[in-house]
């Protein structure tokens, strides 16, 4: 009964997190390409970023929208599913959670002041009102994600069994994984979006829709994913050897390392047994070497701990973290092949298979989120607080769970299904009004944007 | 006053916010459901809730942050005993959410008719269980612990029902009065009649359940009871007088005043029953102090508070200051009646 609850409580978390990890990540970087999109169209006089900047800020409004309803199922979570870990802990990570609070509270009020100040408000005054939602997105995503570090690597409570007495807030907040786990999140968050956007605009490229509004929706955010990508595996790096430190067993699990020893082959893909990794490609000594930069480093293994103490599902969590590597890697070959065709063309490359690259960037970009999602998530298990607090012993009591995670998921399916129906007919209808030259998005003489302007007739 | 009491203060004042804007767009989302085939009233209500939904949404995140953080032993309490109420009050919220964001950008009459039914309905859902939520723990059925409650008769009783359905009146109430000042603000004098009738009904009706509410807690928790006809009575009265001043206006078609007035009715019940289960957070079950976290989280809950203040109240105020003088707006305004002028 017991395990099944948690089965069910664990499902439910996964799914809600990893569908709000996606809109999450757009609300946070979105903001910054529509920025620079409307910064190049006042500074520039270029009508189609502004035209460009305005229509993704329809987007911004809509998926702004409904991740705030999946994180707000998310915090509701905190208490339907796991409210010993709140009970016990709220009162220590929740002071990261205010901060969010308020950086949230923010964003949604300068959100609603941009999204609805096109028309009224004067350009410049418009484009200084999108700034905070560029800011307070960071600050939200430092304190999550800070959050998530601190059950990665505990600290500044006490006593450590049994009730909390006393909390030193700066330590929790500052805890030793947020300085690798959040910039991680957050380049995470620029790379997925930029590779997501440009990805549309090249299908449209790709379906002979070669306009100057397409190759800029294509141009900017991919610059920006391009450039975040190279620092984003640089990160990764620092943290894999951080957490190889830090929480050696999750290490083990995503390298699965049976044995603690030196000169340890590292695995690319391969299925995990108690024996070692059976098939794969490997590679002598390399983990050691990626873990200390020699062959002789010692590697701690899972047989370091009891077999209760160790992370489910080694062969996924092995796969999820090779294909995350994997897609970083070649995402870093896109953006050298764009740095080239720029370097001799002072353009993008021209050719279909470039284009197919870019539409494919970014699936694939969100696949490697999820991975990365899994890595951590997974990896830390079974401990909510590791190596403080088991994930079964923060579940609810109620029952119930089984039903609730059937609806969300039926909930969800349909929400997404209709975010993605919406995004599609808003673009739909940006071609048509492209067709026909529509109207300027500054000034009073350009008439409501065309989203409103069929609405209420 | 301890920093355990401020934080109390803090999450009843958020909890007070949510009530009263949160409360104004599921009770004008009640009202979409119940126009009819009415077109314009709905317009008034795109148009009016547009650009500050989920700004007042947000206070919801705020009292749950602030529970878990500064009474993390109340938020266990509560959110595991109340799990099925809960659920549907989370339900109702996606719902409502997913409502609103789609239906900005549906075009198509179906879309259109589908996410207005969805937001109708949900704006039910919310304040309903919201309401039995407050009721179970008014009436002092969510004991301390994972799940220690009845699952079921914690929330489905008398008691919780009727605060269920005074929570959904209240949100009708506040939201026709909001509505009234706001069909004014779009020229629509036939819409300012419109909601103003709807106003005085929804307030007689939330005054009947009120009362209604009063003899359960008679019976039924008299703990909190003995607070509202004791410390809690002044505000009590408040409120009644509040409500009475709001009726009178709106007959008397008044500019000004029925919007405070409203707002003034229902934060002084809130903190009426504040100040009516006072020492305790959840009613002899749970007192303010012993739930409270470490001074260090209670400290930095309250630094939060007051940079939120120093940032976020200028800037709802900038947003409302915008909205209301037409520099920030969704939709077109609602065309004048047929036949009118």
């Amino acid at each position: 009964m017991l395990a099944s609850q948690l089965e069910a409580a664990r499902s439910q978390m996964a799914f809600t997190l990893g569908f709000h990890i996606i809109l999450a990540s757009v609300g946070v970087a979105f903001p910054a390409l529509m920025l620079i999109a409307n910064y190049r169209g006042l500074r520039h006089d270029d009508q189609d970023a502004l035209r460009l900047a305005e229509r993704w800020s329809r987007v911004v409004a809509v998926t702004f929208a409904v991740g705030a309803v999946t994180g707000t199922v998310l915090s509701f979570e905190f208490g339907l599913l796991w409210p010993a870990f709140t009970g016990r802990f709220g009162q220590v990570f929740g002071v990261l959670f205010a901060i969010e609070g308020i950086c949230f509270f923010l964003e949604a009020i300068f959100v609603a002041i941009y999204i609805f100040g096109w028309k009224r408000l004067a350009p410049w005054t418009h484009f200084w009102a999108g700034v905070p939602i560029v800011i307070t997105g960071l600050g939200g995503a430092f304190s999550v994600v800070a959050v998530n570090s601190w059950m990665n690597q505990p600290q500044g409570y006490s006593p450590t069994t049994g009730d909390v007495t006393s909390v030193e807030p700066l330590k929790v907040i500052f805890n030793p994984a947020v300085p690798y786990e959040v910039p991680h999140m957050i380049l995470a968050a620029y790379l997925v979006t930029g590779f997501i956007v440009a990805s549309v605009y090249a299908v449209g490229m790709l379906r002979g829709r070669r306009d100057r509004i397409h190759r800029l929706g294509l141009l900017i955010p991919l610059t920006v994913a391009c450039i975040a990508t190279p620092i984003q595996f640089a990160v990764g790096d620092t943290a894999a050897r951080a957490i190889a430190k830090d929480q050696p067993v999750k290490f083990a699990a995503m390298e699965c390392v049976q044995k603690t020893s030196t000169d340890v082959t590292e695995y690319i893909f391969g299925r995990c047994t108690s024996s070692g990794v059976k098939g794969g490609i490997g590679i002598p000594g390399f983990d050691s070497f990626l873990v200390g930069w020699s062959t002789s480093t010692q590697v701690t293994g899972l047989d370091s701990v009891p077999p209760d103490d160790r992370p489910p599902a080694n062969t996924m969590l092995h796969w999820a973290f090779d294909i995350m590597v994997g897609i970083c890697t070649m995402l870093i070959g896109l953006g050298l092949w764009l740095a080239w065709g720029w370097w001799r063309k002072r353009d993008f490359p021209q050719t279909r298979w470039f284009l197919r690259a870019v539409a494919i960037s970014g699936i694939a970009s969100v696949v490697a989120l999820e991975c990365g999602w899994i890595v951590t998530e997974v990896g830390r298990q079974p401990w909510v607080v590791y190596n403080v607090m088991r994930t079964e012993d923060a579940v609810t009591k109620a029952s119930g769970i089984w039903v609730t995670f059937i609806a969300v998921l039926l909930l969800y399916v349909v929400l997404g299904t209709v975010l993605i129906i919406t995004l599609r007919a808003m673009a739909r209808r940006w071609r048509g009004a492209d067709a026909e030259e529509g109207g300027v998005p500054y000034g009073p003489d350009g008439g409501p944007p065309p989203v409103v302007a069929e609405g209420t007739g | 006053v301890s920093s355990a009491d401020a934080v109390a203060v803090v999450l009843w004042i958020g909890a007070t916010m949510y009530a009263v804007f949160g409360g104004a767009d599921f009770g004008a989302g009640l009202w979409t459901l119940l126009t009819g085939r009415d077109r314009r009233p709905r317009e008034l209500i795109d148009w009016a809730v547009g650009p500050v939904w989920e700004v007042n949404h947000v206070w919801l995140i705020f009292v749950l942050v602030v529970l878990w953080t500064g009474f993390s032993s109340a938020f266990e309490a509560v959110f595991s005993t109340l799990f099925i109420p809960l659920s549907l009050a989370a339900l109702g919220i996606v719902l409502r959410g997913a409502g609103f964001a789609f239906h900005k950008t549906a075009r198509r009459a179906r879309g259109r008719a589908i996410s207005e039914a969805l937001f109708g309905v949900s704006s039910l859902l919310t304040p309903f269980f919201m309401g039995t939520v407050v009721g179970a723990i008014a009436g002092g059925r969510v004991p301390v612990g994972n799940a220690a409650g009845n699952a079921v008769t914690s929330w489905l009783n008398p008691l919780s029902l009727v605060i269920g359905a005074l929570f959904v009146a209240t949100s009708a109430y506040v939201a026709a009065v909001f509505l009234v000042s706001d069909a004014r603000r779009a020229g629509a004098p036939d819409l300012e009649r419109y909601f103003s009738t709807r106003a005085l009904i929804a307030a007689v009706v939330t005054g009947a359940l009120a009362a209604g509410g009063l003899v359960l807690l008679h019976n039924d928790a008299k703990f909190v009871f003995d607070g509202l006809t004791g410390d809690g009575l002044p505000l009590v009265i408040l409120s009644l007088l509040c409500g009475i001043a709001v009726l009178i206006l709106l007959r008397r078609g008044a500019r000004r005043g029925a919007r405070p007035l409203a707002v003034g009715a229902v934060a002084a019940v809130i903190w009426g029953w504040g100040v009516a289960q006072n020492p305790y957070l959840l009613p002899q079950k749970l007192t303010i102090a012993d739930a409270a976290a470490p001074s260090a989280t209670l400290t930095s809950v309250l630094i939060v508070f007051g940079v939120a203040v120093v940032l976020v109240l200028p800037s709802i105020a900038l947003l409302f200051t915008l909205v209301q003088r037409n520099l920030v707006e969704e939709a077109s305004q609602p065309p004048p009646p047929p036949g009118a002028d």
